[in-house]
């Protein structure tokens, strides 16, 4: 950490987006976590996606819950809602809001600790719903916290910094996440922001619950040798099946691809996943496949990152419950009382 | 591109960019520190060191560090470099402890300087301590040449020249005031072992235009009537003073005539405001004491009644520029403008002059009738005889004489000595980790937002009614710590260790100017345009290094980087670290000489 705040200073020759932010709009205060945190690449990944998707700050709800990963929302776009909730209980307030008001945008912030231990069941039933939410865990193996226990996601046969070998299987959320229904699933790396920008970008725009599975090294407690999730160790051991590039709007692609290597998904928004394929054989749209593959990949040491598996036409809790397309918090007297012969006509219907 | 060589001197001299751009290399940032933390005598000598006059200099200097100022690409306005020195020369304690002692034997050799000014002042710093006799010939009574005589009271008063040149000639100067150097025959046949010409360019240039030699009585040269004024020869001028000419001394001269009884005064230029020789503050100073300057204006004629002028004609131009883009004045197509005045001050250039080198003295002239003067070593022709100020190249300011006068000692030394003066010294440089703790650095690394601060000036009604009353009052100490504060410590430089490095991206997503990349290594201009911020000013270098795990390589563009230090508080393992790059220019004694292997 550091105690100074980043000067407000910025290079004359920064970019600005649609609405004419640059990316150091979308900051929030300066970050507490320890120097080299891969949770603070997240950050300036989930800063960079908002800016390049012209997000208006207004429209995010940013919720977490208890953890180092649930701290990090306060040092992205401080200029947006956020909730940092209860340990493990950020997928249901953030259900409670998405419900409330679907017209906002979901970041489900949270890490190992608090999705894979504490909030398994939450994790769990917010992606079984379907709630339109993009939902990243950054995962470090590790209790930060507390100096440095294995957590839940920690490998079997890993090393603590201390040189205890980790006896207990591991949770993969990337594969669990996929057979509990989530519509978006994908995994990636904080010390590579090529592949993770784009990744976040996808699951912004996808509608339904989209998950986003991140290794991100604990500089302090995860980062020795044996461990399964040190900068250099992921850097081996890193099986990208794909790699993203999205396209906003209704814009006609004009990159060149060659041909039979790339995959175009379009998005629910009107925007386009341009999927260029590292491996020939990976089919991002087979739940199944996607299944196997990752625990086929996972017994040899891989770690497979990239879209791991985006459902065509996938819907969300709003959809199927049929609510209204109004945000239930905008909903006015008249419209939830309408009145007596309203309520005769249902009572009606009933009998 | 190949891996920045960060242990050549000249790699991070230009990232300190008003060290670079200063003719003196002044370590700037250096005292700026210093100043803000209250040590103004410790500022005073690292400026005296380097520059030899801190107080004349804090109000007069040309400042070519200014629009080098880093804060100018960051913010808009440069620290105020030129104002803060004048704090350190105005709140320093007693320095003349602390000046160089007196050699403790002669060395035996003779130097004569010809002219008292900032250039031979220099040369004499820098020589008398380590043992040659100096002599100096001045034709004026006190040491300071134009200093003295050209630039206005109002600007520089008397006791700041007398005190700093004072320090030049305790040192054991041998000061011949009063005595005018006629003929470099007979100076030379007195067997002198070197002589430094540091004479200026004396004469201001004529308007040769009809009506000159009518109404002369009321036509003065600029800088001829400058010093009759500093000399007090001369206390009034007309009410309506008409100013040609839009250099400093057409400044200087229309601020002098608005304290001697000048009512109307008025700037005339040929050229447009923008593209004036004075320096934006001069121009901002004239117009502040309400006096206009009109431009594209040339002068056509001198009007007179019965052997008086009365005023000036001009014809009015515009500017036209040809294919290879050079300017033109022609004429706008408007009437003449006639503009009514009482005197008439011509201040449209100076030249050097040597009436007193006779041609067959064995020093060779150009075209131009300028000595021929090597750039580097200020030698003449002649390899006893070394030029230096204005008097080598024409025209510029006294920093650069400064600059000149360092340079032309080190010939000297070396000379006499019996060494190749085409040989220069290499700067003294040292580089130091100003790590303190975990996140304490030696330096102050939060950045100031602030906008520059204004000098406090006198209330013009006082300021007009006395031209020896200074203009400026200077900062106060309250206001020199805030404008100190702007400074961005240039010279602590972000110094990268590749092998240390993890790759975890923390220094490049911390870094508030977008000034670190990691990426693959290219071509210098196609890697300045995938930068993650573009590097498109090409005058500011790429600090490259690889060697990292990924076959990556580290990019940092130095163009806009606050040197805040946040990517080495950032980095978890020491790799970006905070190191103060001090530059001191070799000056003449023994460090500028080559080492000689002792005899073992």
């Amino acid at each position: 950490m550091t105690y100074l705040a980043k000067p407000k200073f910025h290079h004359p020759g920064l970019p600005k987006n649609d609405l004419g932010y640059t990316h150091r709009d979308y900051e929030g205060t300066v970050s507490t976590l320890c120097a080299g945190c891969g949770h603070d690449s997240i950050t300036a990944a989930i800063i960079q996606a908002c800016f390049e998707l012209s997000i208006e700050p207004h429209r995010v709800a940013k919720i977490s819950g208890i953890g180092c990963s649930s701290k990090t929302p306060t040092y992205f776009l401080g200029n947006s809602h956020g909730f940092n909730s209860v340990h493990g209980r950020m997928p249901s307030v953030l259900t409670g809001a998405n419900l409330a008001n679907r017209d906002l945008i979901y970041l489900g912030v949270s890490g190992d600790g608090d999705s894979a231990s504490i909030g398994f069941g939450q994790f769990a039933h917010a992606l079984r719903r379907g709630v339109n939410m993009a939902y990243i865990v950054e995962n470090n193996g590790v209790y930060g916290l507390t100096k440095g226990q294995f957590s839940a996601t920690a490998d079997r046969g890993s090393k603590s910094k201390r040189g205890v070998t980790n006896t207990d299987n591991s949770i993969d959320l990337a594969a669990i996440a996929l057979q509990l229904g989530a519509s978006f699933v994908a995994r990636s790396f904080s010390g590579d922001k090529q592949q993770l920008v784009p990744i976040i970008k996808a699951a912004i725009a996808h509608k339904g619950a989209a998950f986003i599975d991140v290794i991100s090294p604990c500089v302090a407690f995860n980062n020795h040798a044996g461990s399964t999730k040190s900068f250099d160790f992921v850097r081996e051991h890193n099986e990208a099946v794909n790699r993203l590039d999205v396209i906003s709007g209704r814009m006609p692609i004009e990159v060149q691809y060659e041909p039979g290597k790339v995959e175009i998904v379009e998005q629910h928004d009107g925007s386009t996943i341009a999927l260029r394929k590292l491996d020939a054989d990976y089919q991002v749209h087979d739940r199944a496949a996607a299944q196997a593959f990752l625990q086929h990949h996972a017994a040899k040491g891989q770690i497979v990152t990239g879209l791991l598996y985006v459902e065509k036409d996938a819907d969300d809790l709003h959809g199927h419950l049929h609510t209204v397309d109004t945000p239930l918090n905008a909903l006015n007297e008249k419209e939830l009382c309408p009145g007596q012969s309203a309520l005769d006509k249902f009572n009606a219907s009933m009998r | 591109m190949k891996n920045t060589d960060i242990s050549d001197p000249q790699y991070f001299h230009k990232v300190v960019d008003c060290q670079y751009a200063c003719p003196a290399h002044t370590p700037v940032p250096e005292y700026i520190r210093m100043i803000a933390a209250g040590r103004y005598g410790d500022a005073y000598m690292v400026n005296w060191k380097s520059n030899v006059f801190p107080g004349i200099l804090g109000r007069t200097c040309d400042r070519p560090c200014e629009p080098a100022c880093r804060r100018v690409r960051v913010e808009e306005e440069p620290v105020a470099i030129c104002r803060l020195k004048r704090v350190a020369a105005d709140f320093k304690e007693d320095v003349t402890a602390r000046m160089p002692k007196p050699a403790a034997r002669r060395n035996g050799k003779r130097v004569a300087l010809v002219g008292g000014g900032p250039a031979s002042l220099t040369v004499a710093r820098d020589l008398v301590p380590l043992g040659y006799s100096v002599t100096v010939f001045d034709a004026d009574a006190k040491a300071g040449g134009m200093i003295r005589t050209q630039i206005p009271k109002f600007r520089l008063p008397d006791s700041v020249i007398d005190e700093e040149t004072d320090y030049v000639l305790n040192l054991g100067v041998d000061f011949r005031g009063g005595q005018r150097i006629e003929s470099m025959k007979a100076l030379l046949a007195q067997d002198w072992d070197a002589i430094f010409v540091g004479t200026g360019a004396p004469r201001g240039r004529d308007l040769d235009i009809p009506g000159r030699k009518e109404a002369a009585a009321n036509i003065h040269i600029g800088i001829d009537w400058l010093s009759s004024v500093s000399f007090g020869h001369i206390s009034k001028i007309g009410r309506r003073v008409i100013v040609l000419g839009g250099g400093n001394t057409a400044m200087d001269c229309c601020r002098s005539s608005r304290r001697l009884g000048g009512e109307e005064v008025q700037v005339v230029v040929r050229s447009g405001f923008d593209e004036m020789k004075a320096s934006p503050w001069e121009k901002e100073d004239a117009q502040h004491e309400g006096i206009p300057i009109h431009n594209f204006l040339v002068p056509k004629e001198f009007t007179h009644e019965n052997g008086k002028l009365t005023g000036v004609i001009f014809e009015k131009v515009k500017a036209e520029f040809d294919a290879k883009g050079r300017r033109k004045l022609v004429n706008a197509g408007e009437p003449d403008q006639h503009f009514p005045c009482d005197d008439v001050l011509v201040a449209v250039g100076q030249e050097n002059a040597f009436p007193w080198i006779e041609r067959d003295a064995g020093i060779d002239f150009d075209e131009w009738n300028m000595p021929k003067v090597d750039e580097k070593t200020f030698q003449s022709s002649n390899p006893r005889v070394f030029f230096g100020g204005d008097a080598a190249f024409g025209p510029k300011n006294i920093i650069w004489a400064v600059a000149h006068g360092h340079e032309a000692a080190v010939s000297i030394d070396k000379m006499l000595n019996g060494e190749d003066i085409t040989q220069r010294p290499l700067p003294a440089v040292e580089v130091m980790s100003q790590k303190m703790g975990i996140h304490e650095w030696s330096y102050d690394n939060e950045i100031d937002l602030d906008k520059r601060y204004k000098v406090p000036h006198r209330d013009l009604g006082i300021a007009l009614k006395d031209i020896k009353s200074e203009v400026e009052l200077g900062f106060d100490v309250e206001l020199a710590l805030k404008e100190a504060g702007r400074c961005l410590n240039c010279d602590v430089q972000t110094v990268f260790n590749a092998p240390l490095c993890i790759e975890c991206d923390a220094c490049v997503d911390i870094c508030p100017m977008d000034c670190i990349t990691f990426t693959q290594n290219g071509e210098e201009t196609e890697l300045r345009t995938r930068l993650t911020a573009p590097a498109k000013n090409l005058a500011q270098a790429l600090y490259v290094q690889d060697g990292l795990k990924t076959g990556r390589a580290m990019i940092k563009d130095e163009d806009v980087c606050l040197h805040c230090g946040l990517c080495a508080e950032r980095c978890p393992t020491g790799a970006w670290d905070m190191q103060k790059y001090l530059l001191e220019v070799t000056h003449a004694g023994s460090s500028c000489r080559t080492p000689r292997r002792s005899a073992a």
